[in-house]
């Protein structure tokens, strides 16, 4: 009787043991997820986008396409180039303005503006813009992305801050539907 | 010798492991596997093993920082007493890698190695196939340059698309909102620490089912895989007509490996290392990114696939190709080994092998992709000059600077995004090409806005040109015969 009464005695300290080291997994494990998510759960606030200088508005002048590069607004030390951002400003009329993200909509390759011809286009995979930014050919599926701006003493402000992506896309507006 | 014997005892004393090394290195294996076809296992292992090595000797030097990285790989390039060559060694051994390991994968489907009772070791060897592709993905933006910044990007694009949690995974991938200092530290783990470790882990179970299960036989057509009979068969190969794997079968592996490891070290010496290419500012846009040789036929079909199609197949596909190769011997685990007894494995095979081999090839040369500056840089060939009319050069003047040329070929230069235009008139009336030209369509853009009607009347003048001098041009007979004109005088 007494042997079998140590074995449980023991097989119930192994229970133990295994439940205690159980408590302090999950003890550590919510820290970790929480760390591990933290690129996740940042997004959550509105804090990686800002309003942001693109410098005066005469460097933009009206009818054309202009080639911008700000900072972003939340950048770490060791960012190095990374953290310069470019966008195409487009004066419209001189009063109206549309600034869109260097990304194409397709996968995000950097679009180029050729002013003769009035289209965007994309060197990856062929995609083309017209000079609004609405889609004029190839595999995107929508027109560039577009940040929101304002002019304040004189000067262009984007709300920018994070890398446009097909998939999350809310704060910028869809380009026209393509008139082709 | 004594010495060298008595040392050797009195650590096996302790190890205690003489007596399993050397049954492991003389188990009896089936005669006809001494064979060349069965090298490439053990090569895959030794170009991990020079990755491990190369790697470390990297990680001395290597700054995983996005504002230091491009500037640690110039210095290992050029400062660092043959830093390009461990820099070259590393880069040409994954490539090696990548490309062994595809051979073995094959050589192992057609050998129908993966059936009974070897399932597992083949659902492992997919598994070390993802980790492989997963080591040269994340390598490649070790080499943080801008085909690194904007590969991110695609990857980010893609992510993006995935369903409710798109947005969540692309921050997760980059670290932050941006690509940036957080995206380089977060594949840096990835490369040197994560996925090297599991790569670990699986070749270790990988080998160690290899070992307890035996290797694969040599197959005969006819001889059938059965549950309850192939172990006893198995085992009367090798114990009955087999042959020690030490060393009868070992000297090829080896001296494969040894072949392979020199492969590399002249591509290395005589192609020298990878990059870096551009530094990675996204400001500078004068780029055109290329993602690394094993990813180029992914690049290419991204441009093939229609936009309504896109995301489901990117998203879709590689799961279903997963699920397939992880379920392939569970469907498959009986019957005929023989490739000559299979032939729709070996047509599988020989699909996959050309689609893959067209589409790299394809992203070699992008040819959906618009030739940037084509316009300034590609003349228009003299014969289409000759003898044209004021209007007609004046449209040949338009047909280059409105970038035409970008993406029509003239005389096999220039883009080829859209048709080549060089006998565009059989094909197409005036009407149609004024028609095509300001209202674009069929993938091309609408160019009415962007150019004035004296500027349309000249570029379709031109075009009108456009036809072998013995063929006459594509018209439209009932415009003829409506307007009562005479055939050759489109003008009415």
């Amino acid at each position: 009787m007494s042997t079998e009464n140590e074995i449980s005695r023991r097989a119930m300290l192994v229970k133990l043991g295994v439940f205690l080291n159980g408590v302090v997994g999950v003890v550590l494990a919510v820290p970790i997820v929480r760390y591990l998510l933290s690129p996740v759960t940042r997004e959550g606030n509105t804090r990686d986008e800002s309003w942001l200088s693109l410098g005066g508005i005469e460097q933009f002048p009206a009818g054309q396409t202009r080639l911008a590069t700000y900072r972003n607004p939340v950048v770490n030390s060791w960012d190095g180039q990374t953290g310069d951002v470019a966008c195409w400003v487009r004066n419209v009329d001189g009063q109206h303005f549309q600034v869109f993200a260097i990304n194409c909509a397709h996968l995000g390759c950097p679009v180029r503006w050729f002013q003769q011809s009035n289209l965007f286009m994309c060197p990856c995979h062929g995609g083309a813009y017209y000079q609004d930014g609405s889609r004029a050919s190839g595999p995107p599926e929508r027109g560039l992305f577009e940040y929101s701006y304002k002019l304040e003493n004189g000067k262009l402000l984007i709300k920018a801050g994070e890398m446009p992506t097909p998939g999350r896309a809310a704060n910028t507006k869809p380009g026209e539907t393509t008139c082709a | 010798m004594r010495l060298i014997q008595k040392l050797g005892e009195w650590f096996d004393l302790r190890l205690q492991l003489g007596t399993p090394i050397r049954e492991t290195a003389e188990h009896p294996v089936p005669r006809e596997t001494a064979s060349w076809f069965y090298v490439f296992g053990s090569a895959a292992l030794t170009c991990f093993m020079l990755q491990v090595v190369t790697g470390i000797l990297l990680a001395l030097i290597y700054v995983p920082s996005a504002g230091e990285a491009w500037n640690s790989l110039q210095a290992l390039n050029h400062s660092i007493s043959l830093g390009w060559f461990i820099r070259a060694l590393h880069g040409w051994g994954s490539n090696f890698m990548v490309a062994i390991v595809l051979i073995h994968m094959v050589q192992v489907f057609l050998f129908g190695a993966y059936k009974f009772p070897r399932e597992l070791t083949w659902m492992v060897g997919v598994l070390l196939l993802l980790v492989t592709l997963g080591m040269a993905f994340t390598g490649q933006i070790m080499r943080f340059d801008q085909d690194a910044y904007w590969g991110l990007g695609i990857g980010a694009s893609i992510a993006s698309r995935v369903p409710v949690i798109g947005p969540w995974a692309v921050n997760l991938m980059l670290g932050g909102p941006i690509i940036a200092g957080a995206t380089l530290s977060r594949f840096f783990a990835l490369h040197v620490f994560v996925v090297p470790g599991l790569l670990i882990v699986f070749v270790g179970v990988h080998l160690l089912m290899v070992l307890k299960l035996g290797i694969n036989e040599w197959p005969m057509p006819g001889r059938i895989v059965r549950r309850d009979t192939y172990l006893q068969e198995y085992r009367e190969l090798t114990h009955k007509q087999g042959v020690p794997f030490v060393p009868n079968a070992v000297w090829k592996d080896i001296l494969f490996s040894g072949f392979i490891l020199l492969a590399i070290s002249v591509c290395a010496i005589y192609f020298g290392p990878f990059g870096p290419s551009g530094q990675p500012d996204p400001t500078i846009i004068q780029t055109a990114p290329r993602p690394d040789f094993f990813f180029l036929w992914l690049y290419a079909l991204l441009s093939f696939l229609p936009p309504s199609a896109e995301t489901p197949i990117l998203l879709i596909g590689p799961a279903i190709a997963i699920i397939v190769l992880l379920a392939l011997p569970l469907v498959a685990g009986e019957g005929e080994k023989s490739w000559r007894r299979r032939p729709i494995a070996v047509l599988t095979i020989l699909l996959i092998a050309v689609a893959l081999g067209t589409l790299t090839h394809l992203g070699q040369y992008t040819p959906w992709s618009p030739v940037m500056d084509a316009w300034s840089s590609e003349s228009i060939p003299a014969e289409y000059l000759q003898g044209r009319t004021a209007l007609e050069r004046q449209g040949a003047l338009v047909f280059q600077a409105k970038q035409c040329h970008n993406c029509h070929s003239l005389d096999d230069k220039g883009g080829q995004r859209g048709p080549a235009l060089d006998s565009v008139a059989l094909r197409l009336t005036e009407d149609q090409l004024i028609h095509q030209v300001i209202q674009g369509g069929g993938n091309m853009p609408a160019y009415g806005k962007n150019l004035s009607p004296a500027e349309t009347t000249a570029l379709v003048a031109f075009l009108k040109t456009l036809h072998p001098a013995d063929r006459t041009p594509a018209r439209d007979a009932s415009r003829a015969l409506a307007l009562g004109a005479s055939e050759d005088s489109p003008h009415p």
